[in-house]
């Protein structure tokens, strides 16, 4: 119960005893560490199945750009497909995050109050929308979007630079950005919303109260006072872009080895993500290059957990600071 | 001095165009997913589509392996995640609790291809073979994060009197926890446990490598499987007409699936608070 303290109580009275309630709450305890348990078996698991690629090949698993299955030379190294993982979810978060921002603030300060439910619900719907869709969707209509009004004027205007260089398939680093951008709005428009609404009024009013416009005030005050909170809200629409798998892999080109590098915007690369989605299965299983898969999914699972334990630090921090404004 | 009240006012006016254009951009994909799925999609529905196996041209064995894989997951994981919530809401006033929502939490932003190769290494590997139970294996590693969640929070909703007037009664902790806790939580936690089981209907990735996908209908529970969205992501990246028009059908099943949950979960919780 959350009556803690009468409880606290009587454990100390009372001797422990097998009754019921003690029964239920030992029960309870034990099956929330499935939770525990749950982490640690996936990180054993994957932990386990990489030995033998990380024995074989040491830290050059990390820093090589090869990537060759046939029996005899076996080369695997997952540079490019971290740096595939950063580029996509570096090019999402540019364009994800002044949407998601607008969206918040067009929300908790600007909107109507009637409309503000119907957007919230519009936005939140966007999360609900399975990966495989975005992806099927990116395949057949968002790739000829970017291809025709952003990829091809760019490359044939700024192709000279090998940055923008392209081979006009719309399969590339940037459109699996921009998706992800999509994909990660709803997460980090919710909680920046959360995080404006906690700031307390008497702020707005100060602001106001002293001549500012309403952008003025937003801008200035509402802003600021909430930036670690969005920070935060950055933060996990990053750990999205990071683990999100089928609509990239479907969008990304599915390069491989030293052509998987991302060297222009509009080069198909791969993330770590992907490289597991698309190539687990051809694996032989026990192979080496099964295990290195395995390892590809434990860097995955390294970036991911500093991702989300940095959010975590960051939005504990926040919500305690301004008082549980927001629960 | 009025020249610079002048741009003052225009530089309000045109952020509110701005973040209003914000929220434009967001929701055109969503419109756009939606209408392209319907229009390419609805032409392939048909009895025969929706219950044929792919020999005969259908989807039945897809639908029926979705379906089979959100009850096996559900019935693996409402329960545990259902309990580990009632845990940290009832009795998580300690460090042990805490430290357990903070991996919760975390959890429940994992990358979900990295729990299919988990599900993989003990379950596929164990048994020798790709299986329905290896698929919903790994998807009730994604359900019971969320569901923990979702039933601490709404836990925490109910009352402290409630909890109080039970004890008063003379009611055991155990007992105000099963007949007045969680009845009184009980829109709550429906709707949360039909979000988290949307949620898991969609995904793919811990797919590929657990029920691997099949032609036929269920064979067994240590057989391989089809679903949904395995089928859809199979079929789209197929050089053939026929079968990419295959996965528009089978996209505009699996949204509505997914969107009808989503949809009546909003508006009953919405006429719940009216009343």
């Amino acid at each position: 119960m959350r009556l803690s303290n009468t409880q606290q109580l009587f454990s100390k009275t009372k001797k422990f005893k097998l009754t019921g309630d003690n029964i239920f709450k030992i029960l309870a305890a034990v099956v929330a560490a499935s939770a525990l348990v749950i982490l640690l078996i996936i990180g054993y698991t994957l932990a386990e199945g990489s030995v033998p690629v990380l024995r074989e090949f040491g830290l050059s698993f990390f820093f090589g750009q090869q990537w060759n299955p046939i029996a005899g030379k076996e080369a695997f190294s997952i540079l490019p497909y971290v740096l595939g993982t950063l580029a996509t979810s570096g090019i999402a978060l540019l364009i994800g995050v002044p949407l998601s921002l607008g969206i918040a603030i067009f929300l908790v300060e600007m909107a109507p109050r009637s409309l503000r439910l119907p957007i919230s619900y519009l936005v939140e719907l966007l999360a609900a929308v399975p990966s495989v869709i975005y992806g099927l969707w990116g395949l057949f209509v968002f790739r000829f979007w970017m291809l025709n009004y952003i990829e091809t004027p760019v490359s044939t205007y700024l192709g000279w630079i090998p940055f923008f260089s392209s081979s006009l398939k719309g399969l590339n680093i940037f459109t699996a950005g921009a998706i992800l951008a999509i994909m990660i709005i709803p997460t980090i428009a919710s909680i920046s919303k959360e995080v404006l609404s906690a700031v307390p009024n008497s702020i707005r009013e100060g602001a106001y109260s002293i001549g500012a416009t309403k952008w003025e005030v937003i801008q200035h005050w509402v802003l600021s006072y909430g930036r670690s909170g969005i920070f935060g809200a950055i933060i996990l629409g990053l750990g999205r872009a990071v683990g999100e798998t089928m609509a990239v892999t479907m969008l990304i080109g599915n390069a491989i080895g030293p052509a998987a590098m991302p060297t222009s915007l509009f080069s198909s690369s791969q993330t770590l993500a992907s490289l597991i989605a698309n190539g687990f299965m051809e694996a032989p299983r026990g192979s080496l290059a099964s295990s290195a898969y395995i390892g590809a999914g434990l860097t995955l699972l390294f970036i991911s957990l500093l991702i989300n334990v940095g959010a975590h630090l960051v939005m504990t921090r926040v919500f305690k600071v301004k008082g549980g404004a927001v629960e | 001095m009025m020249n610079r009240y002048g741009f003052r006012k225009f530089k309000n006016r045109l952020f509110f165009i701005i973040c209003a254009l914000c929220v434009v951009v967001a929701v055109i994909p969503l419109v756009s997913i939606l209408f392209e799925v319907v229009i390419r999609g609805a032409p392939q529905l048909s009895l025969n589509f929706l219950t044929a196996p792919a020999a005969k041209g259908g989807i039945g064995q897809a639908i029926q392996g979705t379906l089979i894989l959100i009850g096996l997951t559900s019935i693996i994981g409402i329960p545990i995640g259902v309990l580990s919530g009632v845990y940290l809401s009832e009795f998580g006033n300690n460090r042990y609790a805490q430290s357990l929502r903070t991996i919760n939490n975390i959890l429940t932003q994992f990358p979900s291809i990295i729990v299919g190769i988990t599900a993989y290494g003990i379950i596929v590997l164990a048994l020798g073979a790709f299986s329905a139970i290896a698929g919903a294996i790994a998807l009730a590693f994604i359900l019971i994060p969320i569901v923990t969640r979702t039933t601490e929070e709404s836990l925490k909703l109910v009352p402290n009197n409630l909890r109080e007037a039970s004890l008063a009664l003379g009611a055991h902790n155990w007992r105000t926890t099963l007949s007045v806790v969680l009845p009184a939580a009980k829109n709550g936690l429906v709707t949360g446990v039909l979000l988290a089981v949307a949620r898991i209907a969609g995904e793919t990735a811990p797919l590929i490598m657990t029920i691997l996908g099949s032609r036929y209908f269920f064979q067994g529970f240590n057989q391989p499987m089809a679903a949904l969205p395995l089928e859809i992501w199979r079929d789209s990246l197929q050089p053939y007409p026929d079968l990419q028009a295959k996965a528009w059908g089978a996209a505009l099943i699996l949204i509505l699936m997914v969107l009808i949950i989503n949809v009546a979960v909003r508006l009953a919780s919405r006429s719940r608070m009216k009343t």
